[in-house]
């Protein structure tokens, strides 16, 4: 267990820099960062967005004609899970006020103001409450909350100059304006942020930040505030319901074009059931797990994209999905850890990026796109990567997590990275003594279903929050706005769709004819193929296995 | 035709060698034997064998809770716990998930519950049982000295429990090992609220803020910022000021018109 002799000897060569480092650190002198032209230049030669043949234009539904991943393109170009002929619309199982679709952040916030507003809910989720990237969102939480040094305006620039300046200007002021509300009203609700005797909280910088204003809970603040809400939730058993292993697969429409519920397919007995209900938010969350371009991913093992989809069939369209975010420091030694993240907080509290020879080669605190082009870079154009142990072809890059000690105190890593500490002292590696060996791995999906500041859409009845959407983030997002984003337009969403449901009528007869419609258009665009989606679960069986499942049909009692 | 195995390709892709490994050694899950890569967890190992995971998979990075597996090793009586995301797999080990264990839950308002023993034994009367036998410290995945926290509960002491209990993925395997019935993990999160929201005190500058917010203080310079063209807009960007990294806590910037 632990470093190999080789990485041992090369490991040396980090210590022998570091002194020197941490003194600049201390001297306040900072690896140069990137000027904008540095940074366009950067991305176009080595972001993997930009890579020939990534992106594929769409041939049908809304956004046809847009060029988006290929892997999600795929899922698009699919036909659906169940016939819709087969549908029995007449026979509803559940009915509710507001139907949230994932029980992660956006969907458990989104449920608690419904019900404030008045409203009977039921969270319908894949896997079982909570088992979502909010969960493992580490380094914290944006907010201006500081007046004396911070406003809403400076989030906002520093939220528009990550995003390259093509975010939706208006999402982007109700999220900083709504920032500091979410704070007081996570600590409400008894998060326990980390903060100093008097109340004041911690906050530090995160990549692209001009201010400390990252809140945090050690390095599980999105653990805590997502058992929190869930915790929350469950108080309020009485009007909030919970469906696990229930994932949507398709939405239901009334005749009056409004949505108005959802097809649910048990996970364990293979059922289709209805809900039926006056208002639907949709916040499903992100994809990594279609691993664009074959990355690893930091994301859960339901992060499929499936709300995308069937939002997408349903005629809501799409925006920013050409632009998928790298996480520039995902795991890559030991393999058992592989995709697993290292928070940005790593960076933000000080540690350097080294290369092979221990040096520095980028600013330790450009927006993720740029600090994960810039590893890319390094690995492969410079050729200065540190080579992977049995992975032949495959490189990292070290993040010297011992300076942090050195910089802010001994026990600093152990205090403020506890789980990581942990994890890897269990695989033999001290973080707080040894560099971390690290590669961009797939995050976060930038883009999504086009929505409004209050969360609606071009569908009367059908509201977006959280991951799931596109828009507030442009074409890449910050550290700490993920965790803001799903607060933030998890709690608006729950307040629209609370109010909506007040001022609509009676649901008029259901139908899945846009099911119907889509299948029309695949076959119209001559699009060919066996593909059904949403894809719901990943496969990782080996093709070994597979050999070997020579069951051709799927017909009685043995699946 | 554009097939499913095409498409899924890019996913076998990940370990492209799987096959082809020389360093399979044999686990046992749930008593039947499979022959896995010894450098894999065993989340990966199951996945391996063949299976197809519903429940027992969440985050698959140790936080979510949902892979709680219980072991135990040839010739030794000794039961091992760990999160199947996490534990490296072992020659002969014998194993098995246990995705779901019920655990007592109670229904409280956080506004109105006091953070002392007395409301601990009113929300959780078992906590009374606890008998000391310390099995769910030995058994937590994470390393949490669960009996500590029980007993600082019990003591009132609420903050302590929150505090020793901070990294609790709520599993679940305290609750499913536990003699006297208590569900260890409802109770630690009941303490981290309460602590959260009773004990810490609010930071008076989120307050300051909102107040500000709502004033309509930023409402100009926000849609200043909404009509600027990206000429003015990358210039207000590159020239902000940055707050610098080893800086006190109360620093202030020399601009002081956008706050």
């Amino acid at each position: 267990m632990g470093y190999t002799q080789e990485l041992l000897e090369l490991i040396k060569q980090v210590e022998k820099t570091r002194p020197e480092r941490v003194a600049r650190k201390k001297a306040g002198e900072e690896f140069p960062a990137l000027t904008l032209d540095q940074r366009k230049d950067r991305l176009e030669k080595y972001h993997p967005d930009y890579r020939a043949g990534g992106l594929r234009e769409l041939t049908v539904g809304p956004s046809k004609g847009y060029a988006l991943a290929k892997e999600i393109a795929d899922q698009f170009e699919a036909r659906s899970r169940v016939d819709p002929e087969r549908i029995n619309l007449d026979e509803v199982h559940y009915e509710t006020d507001v139907l949230i679709i994932g029980g992660g952040g956006a969907g458990t916030a989104a449920a608690l103001m419904a019900q404030e507003k008045g409203a009977r809910v039921i969270i319908a989720t894949k896997l079982r409450h909570g088992d979502a990237n909010t969960m493992m969102a580490e380094g914290g939480i944006q907010a201006a909350t500081k007046g004396w040094k911070d406003s809403p305006y400076y989030h906002y620039l520093d939220v528009l100059g990550g995003g390259h300046f093509e975010n939706d200007p208006e999402l982007v002021q109700t999220m900083v304006t709504e920032a500091p509300k979410v704070i007081g009203w996570l600590e409400k609700l008894g998060c326990m942020f980390n903060k100093w005797e008097d109340g004041k909280l911690f906050t530090l910088h995160g990549a692209g930040t001009c201010r400390k204003r990252m809140h945090y809970a050690g390095d599980l603040t999105g653990a805590e505030i997502m058992r929190t809400l869930r915790d929350e939730a469950r108080n309020r058993i009485k009007d909030i319901g919970v469906l696990e292993f229930a994932p949507a697969v398709e939405l239901l429409l009334d005749d009056k074009g409004n949505c108005s519920g959802a097809v649910l397919y048990n996970l364990e007995t293979e059922e289709y059931f209805l809900v039926k209900a006056k208002a639907v938010v949709m916040a499903t969350g992100g994809c990594g797990r279609l691993h664009i371009q074959g990355f690893m991913t930091t994301n859960h093992y339901g992060a499929t994209g499936d709300g995308l989809v069937i939002g997408y069939r349903m005629g809501v369209g799409v925006r920013f999905l050409h632009a998928t975010q790298y996480h520039p420091t995902g795991a890559v030694f030991p393999e058992q850890a592989e995709g697993l993240l290292i928070t940005e907080k790593v960076r933000g509290a000080g540690a350097n990026l080294v290369n092979i020879e221990g040096e520095q080669f980028v600013f330790e605190r450009e927006p993720r796109d740029i600090e994960s082009a810039s590893i890319i870079r390094e690995c492969t154009k410079i050729g200065n990567g540190i080579p992977i142990p049995g992975q032949a072809g495959k490189f990292g890059i070290w993040l010297d997590s011992p300076m942090i000690d050195m910089l802010e105190g001994e026990g600093t890593v152990e205090k403020e990275f506890p789980a990581k500490f942990i994890l890897f002292k269990r695989y033999g590696i001290d973080i707080s003594k040894q560099p971390m060996l690290i590669y961009p791995t797939l995050h976060y999906q930038n883009g999504g279903l086009e929505y409004q500041p209050d969360c609606s859409t071009n569908v009367p009845g059908f509201f977006v929050a959280g991951e799931v959407g596109g828009g507030v983030h442009g074409a890449n997002r910050l550290m700490g706005n993920s965790l803001l984003d799903v607060t933030v337009f998890g709690r608006v969403a729950g307040n629209t769709a609370g109010e909506f449901i007040k001022g609509r009528g009676e649901i008029g007869k259901l139908n899945v004819d846009h099911v119907a419609k889509y299948h029309k258009e695949l076959e119209d665009a001559e699009i060919v193929t066996d593909r059904v989606s949403p894809m719901v679960l990943p496969d990782y069986m080996t093709a070994e296995v597979k050999k070997r499942q020579w069951t051709t049909t799927y017909v009685g009692t043995v699946r | 035709m554009d097939t499913v195995a095409t498409q899924q390709s890019s996913l076998v892709s990940q370990a492209p060698d799987l096959a082809e490994r020389t360093d399979l050694v044999p686990i046992f899950i749930m008593g039947k034997k499979y022959d896995v890569p010894s450098t894999f967890t065993i989340q990966k190992a199951i996945e391996f064998a063949g299976y197809q995971l519903i429940r027992g998979c969440g985050c698959r990075g140790g936080i979510c809770g949902a892979c709680a597996t219980v072991y135990r090793k040839p010739g030794s009586a000794k039961i091992y716990v760990g999160l199947a995301c996490q534990t490296v797999v072992e020659p002969n080990m014998y194993l098995t998930m246990v995705p779901f264990f019920p655990a007592n839950r109670a229904v409280y308002d956080l506004e109105e519950i006091k953070p002392d023993a007395q409301a601990l034994m009113k929300a959780y009367p078992e906590l009374a049982k606890c008998m000391g036998c310390n099995t769910c410290t030995k058994s937590c995945p994470m390393d949490i000295p669960v009996m500590e926290y029980i007993s600082a509960a019990l003591r009132g002491d609420v903050e302590k429990a929150a505090e020793l209990s901070m990294s609790c993925v709520m599993c679940g395997i305290c609750a499913s090992r536990c003699p006297a019935e208590l569900g260890q993990y409802n109770i630690a999160i009941l303490c981290r609220r309460l602590t959260g929201r009773h004990l810490r005190p609010r930071a008076g500058h989120v307050q300051d803020m909102i107040e500000r917010i709502e004033s309509g203080r930023y409402e100009d310079m926000l849609s200043g910022l909404i009509n600027a063209d990206l000429q003015t807009l990358r210039k207000l960007y590159v020239e902000r000021e940055m707050e610098p990294h080893t800086g006190d806590e109360m620093w202030e910037p020399q601009e002081k018109q956008f706050l």
